[in-house]
């Protein structure tokens, strides 16, 4: 244990003072805003705010669409993860700094883009128009402009893991006497499995706020096509700040449920990380 | 015993040389999968900004880039960058040098807080401080406020008709505020994992507090700072759905470029859209750039350092 106080280096109440004041200033104050501004309604009011049925309509958006982006993420996350960590092809290095692009991409370009790429004229959209699918300015839209900004996550999450992951245990397995299939379900994906949980729950978070690409991609029609922050902005945008703001708590109780499962799963990680090099 | 079997050269090759590895078929099948995910999410939209941008040839790039409502919009992004970095920035070493280097309690909590702008919906973010600045916000700062909280600084405001919300200084904290963990949670593992021993012998030979923190700890968290302002940068340029909220989208005076974007794609001017998001997609592969070249940086440092 380190000692409880430590006084040799300067400037512990200078820079925790400032951090606390910087923090409450930005951050907590005006978050409390939004709790507070909720008291002016009543609470019939506001189950009724969060319970109309184009908030129903909008969860069941948000929720699902995030659910399943980030599902097919970890699916074909974990393959480009398994790939840019085991095998050698041309072009990895390129690939391999790409995957970080929907992190520094600003959503507004990524919604313009895909919303042109999946249009029926669109270069992606036209392959699949003649089976009659529609891709963007539907609910399919929705979901490939929440795979697109959570694809980094479990990429990055599962491959450190998979680099570390010792050989020998494989061959451990081979030797045992199990087959390819085998190993992979019953030796490497368990190993992986909290990285795997952690990238999916940053992914399914991130996807849940997000705004600024599916605004483009989605056509917004209310009960349809309309995700939760599209409809606090609509809201907002009619001046009815209380509506917004009872619609962005339920959003916010789910935001800070999501961070603490995220906190557990990455300290689970951690503590499988440890014991995998010990 | 098989793996130290199959690392001596002239023993048979192991029992089940496919049980550690995939057959080429299978190889090729997920690169083939992963490779035609990416193309589908990544390459392409990637190559579709910049042939989008340019479809109506280099003329009509350089007229858009110099329409004067892009250049306000430009000079706006530089703007609120220009402010949010540098604060979120004193913010992160401020808060990192207290973490790190110093033990207390409440310091879990600390960090989930300085996290918490990541997992809060850009749209919130701009709308709470449209609940604190806003015509009906805590502060009221407009004549049809219904109970400022602060009557004086709501009429100093009113007085000097300095305006928070739709205006300029809405968007610069709502950029703070999006951007507000970057260097902070870069900088808090770096200087945990690089402990204070150095920073304690400067003191003991007699270094002041400041000497201590511009000679030994900068050197060695000066990646990691950079790295942090990188990522800070870019989120600052292109956050688009907090700014949306507080700008009022007022042309020429509150449009950033991701406004401009939305702007200029909402009148169908397709190819004008593309053309400022192109700018801001080539900020996105400078980013990219940078950050392999300091990760590249780093690893070197600690291969030499071992």
């Amino acid at each position: 244990m380190a000692a409880p106080k430590n006084r040799v280096l300067p400037g512990f109440r200078l820079t925790l003072g400032y951090t606390i004041l910087y923090l409450s200033l930005i951050v907590l104050i005006p978050l409390a805003a939004v709790f507070w501004k909720t008291c002016t309604l009543s609470w019939g009011q506001f189950y009724q705010v969060i319970t109309s049925p184009q908030a129903l309509a909008a969860y069941r958006l948000s929720f699902g669409a995030a659910l399943l982006a980030a599902a097919l993420n970890a699916v074909f996350g974990l393959i480009v993860a398994w790939v840019l960590v085991r095998y050698q092809f041309f072009g990895k290095k390129l690939v391999d700094a790409l995957v970080d692009l929907p992190f520094a991409l600003p959503t507004a370009v990524a919604g313009i883009t895909l919303a042109t790429l999946y249009a029926p004229d669109g270069w992606i959209g036209q392959c699949f128009a003649p089976l009659g699918i529609k891709i963007s300015f539907t609910r399919l839209g929705v979901l490939v402009a929440l795979t697109f900004i959570g694809l980094p996550f479990i990429v990055r999450t599962v491959q450190p893991i998979l680099e570390d992951f010792d050989p020998e245990i494989e061959e451990a397995a081979a030797s045992l006497g199990a087959n390819r299939w085998q190993i992979f379900w019953r030796v490497i994906l368990p190993t992986l499995s909290p990285a795997l949980l952690t990238g999916f729950a940053l992914a399914f978070a991130r996807a849940l706020g997000e705004y600024g690409s599916v605004v483009f991609i989605s056509s917004n029609i209310p009960m349809k096509t309309q995700i939760v922050p599209l409809l606090i902005m609509t809201k907002l945008e009619q001046f009815d700040y209380a509506g917004a703001t009872a619609l962005a708590v339920v959003m916010l109780v789910f935001s800070f449920a999501l961070l603490l499962a995220i906190n557990v799963l990455q300290w689970w990680t951690n503590r499988y990380n440890h014991t995998g090099l010990s | 015993m098989t793996t130290a079997a199959s690392r001596l050269p002239q023993m048979p090759p192991p029992a089940h040389p496919r049980s550690t590895t995939e057959s080429p078929f299978v190889r090729g099948l997920l690169i083939g999968v992963a490779l035609l995910f990416l193309g589908l999410f990544l390459f392409l939209p990637l190559i579709s900004v910049f042939v989008q941008a340019f479809a109506k040839g280099i003329g009509f790039y350089l007229r858009t880039l110099s329409d004067p409502m892009a250049w306000s919009a430009i000079k706006l992004t530089l703007i609120a960058a220009g402010i949010s970095v540098p604060l979120n920035c004193v913010f992160g070493v401020a808060a990192a040098w207290a973490i790190a280097k110093f033990d207390f309690r409440g310091k879990n909590l600390l960090l989930t807080l300085i996290d918490l702008p990541f997992s809060i919906s850009p749209v919130i973010s701009g709308l709470i401080y449209v609940l604190v600045f806003g015509a009906q916000g805590w502060l009221g700062l407009y004549e049809n406020a219904d109970k400022p909280w602060f009557p004086w600084l709501a009429n100093w405001l009113n007085d000097h008709d300095f305006h928070i919300i739709f205006a300029v200084p809405g968007i610069v904290l709502a950029t703070i505020f999006v951007t507000f963990p970057f260097v902070a949670r870069e900088l808090i593992p770096l200087m945990q994992a690089q402990g204070r021993t150095e920073e304690e012998a400067a003191r003991v030979l007699g270094a002041s507090g400041w000497q201590t923190f511009w000679r030994v700890t900068l050197p060695n968290i000066k990646w990691g700072l950079l790295y942090g302002v990188i990522l800070c940068n870019a989120r600052a340029m292109g956050e688009f759905g907090a700014v949306s909220v507080v700008s009022g989208h007022i042309r020429g005076q509150t449009n950033t470029i991701p406004l401009h974007v939305e702007i200029l794609y909402d009148e169908y001017n397709f190819t004008g859209a593309f053309a400022m998001a192109s700018v801001l997609a080539f900020l996105a592969l400078v980013t990219l750039a940078l950050k392999l070249w300091i990760e590249r940086k780093n690893a070197a440092l600690h291969a030499a350092a071992e």
